[in-house]
């Protein structure tokens, strides 16, 4: 059954999360979330871990880290990698994309 | 509903160890794996490999599964026996994405919602949830008000999964990106006696009949007469704000890029348009067209394959 509802929903387009609500958001903990700090995999703003800062972009980055580490079993060392690499490839796809 | 072969699926023997299983899990999910695969149907299968391993990489469910017998083909018209689970108990809180799963292993193992770590007491606010959005490129660029359809997992009162559409209007923001994740604040599930957790769309693009996107910046090949591209003119050429007049400048060949600063999609600074020129021929097919490539070939000494040596 569907359920309509006239009201337009406002979004947030530049929106920022705490350790805490980027952490829920992934369905995990902070701690997970602190690793991948560590491993330079997401880049936050802030000094202390109560002041970090993630944007947009580093929830998608998260998530895609949490499947490869949960489905395909990657370690902290090589989920940087593969991102990295996964990045490089969707980039050359775009220029493939715009050069044919 | 259908009953699935999940030893097919993982492409092992009914008495394949756990070992072989593992590999051949391990080997499929790399194959589909949404985020690595360019296979069009990775999605698809990467969810029937992991239920198919959810079920044979445990025991319990494995032993269970087996007694439902060999008799079964993938795709047969399944119920399960009347005495089914009976003996068998699963441990275990469910795993992440099981509210993916198919029909067949909900009425088999039920499906258990997975609650993030440790968040499950009172008061817990309502789980975020997260999907997809395509939108035209033009709505991107004006924004404004679009309805946008989801269709949201929902357990019913039997465990079992069941899915509510649910249409929603939001207001686009300008300038919004491929790949951006946009906020809808307090749309995600309902909360335990706590807040409704948010929904997050990550914006995806529809194919474009003549745009390619590269972040801000719009690729678009842009037709030619030979004249055009000889002599130079000014012709027109799409932009996502409307027609703009371009000069083509003199002796320009095909493949030869022209940008029109600040065309692009909406930002700080804007994306470009980047022109690239095809220099299409007028087709042969009358006397008249004829005659004119005839006066050409005679009158301009031309070679174009000089640069190989021939």
């Amino acid at each position: 059954m569907a359920q309509t509802d006239d009201s337009v929903v406002p979004v947030e387009a530049g929106f920022t999360l705490t350790l805490e609500q980027l952490a829920w958001s992934c369905g995990t903990e902070p701690g997970w979330i602190v690793s991948l700090v560590q491993e330079e995999i997401l880049l936050p703003t802030g000094e202390s871990q109560a002041s970090l800062r993630f944007d947009a972009a580093d929830l998608a980055r998260a998530q895609r880290a949490w499947r490869l580490q949960h489905e395909l079993g990657a370690n902290f060392e090589t989920l940087a990698l593969m991102l990295d690499l996964l990045d490089e490839i969707e980039r050359l796809r775009t220029q493939l994309r715009c050069v044919r | 509903m259908e009953y699935k072969d999940y030893y097919k699926l993982l492409g092992v023997e009914r008495g394949a160890s756990a070992d072989e299983i593992k590999r051949a899990y391990r080997k499929l999910a790399r194959k589909f794996h949404p985020d690595v695969s360019k296979e069009t149907d990775a999605e698809a299968r990467f969810k029937e490999i992991n239920e198919a391993n959810e079920v044979l990489k445990d025991a319990e469910k494995r032993a269970a599964y087996d007694q439902l017998g060999q008799g079964w083909q993938a795709g047969q018209e399944f119920k399960p026996p009347p005495d089914w689970g009976a003996g068998f108990e699963f441990s275990g809180a469910g795993n992440q994405g099981a509210r993916d799963f198919s029909d067949f292993f909900a009425d088999l193992f039920g499906a258990r919602q997975a609650q993030p770590g440790g968040r499950a007491g009172f008061n817990a606010r309502g789980q975020d949830h997260h999907a997809k959005i395509m939108l035209d490129l033009e709505d991107a660029f004006r924004g404004g008000a679009r309805s946008i359809s989801l269709r949201v997992p929902e357990l019913d009162g039997g465990g079992h999964l069941a899915y509510r559409d649910r249409s929603l209007n939001v207001q686009i923001p300008k300038g919004v990106r491929e790949g951006q994740q946009i906020r809808l604040a307090g749309q995600g599930a309902p909360g335990v006696g706590g807040a409704h957790g948010d929904l997050y769309l990550e914006v995806q693009f529809n194919p474009h009949a003549y745009y390619r996107l590269d972040g801000k910046d719009l690729y678009i090949k842009l037709p030619v007469t030979p004249w055009e591209a000889a002599l130079g003119a000014g012709v027109k050429a799409p932009t996502p704000a409307g027609a703009v007049e371009v000069k083509i400048p003199p002796n320009s060949q095909s493949g030869r890029k022209l940008r029109l600063k600040g065309r692009g999609l909406v930002g700080a600074p804007p994306g470009d348009v980047y022109l690239t020129l095809e220099v299409v021929l007028p087709p042969a097919d009358t006397e008249a067209a004829r005659q004119l490539y005839q006066t050409m070939a005679q009158q301009l000494a031309f070679n174009p394959r000089q640069a190989l040596g021939v």
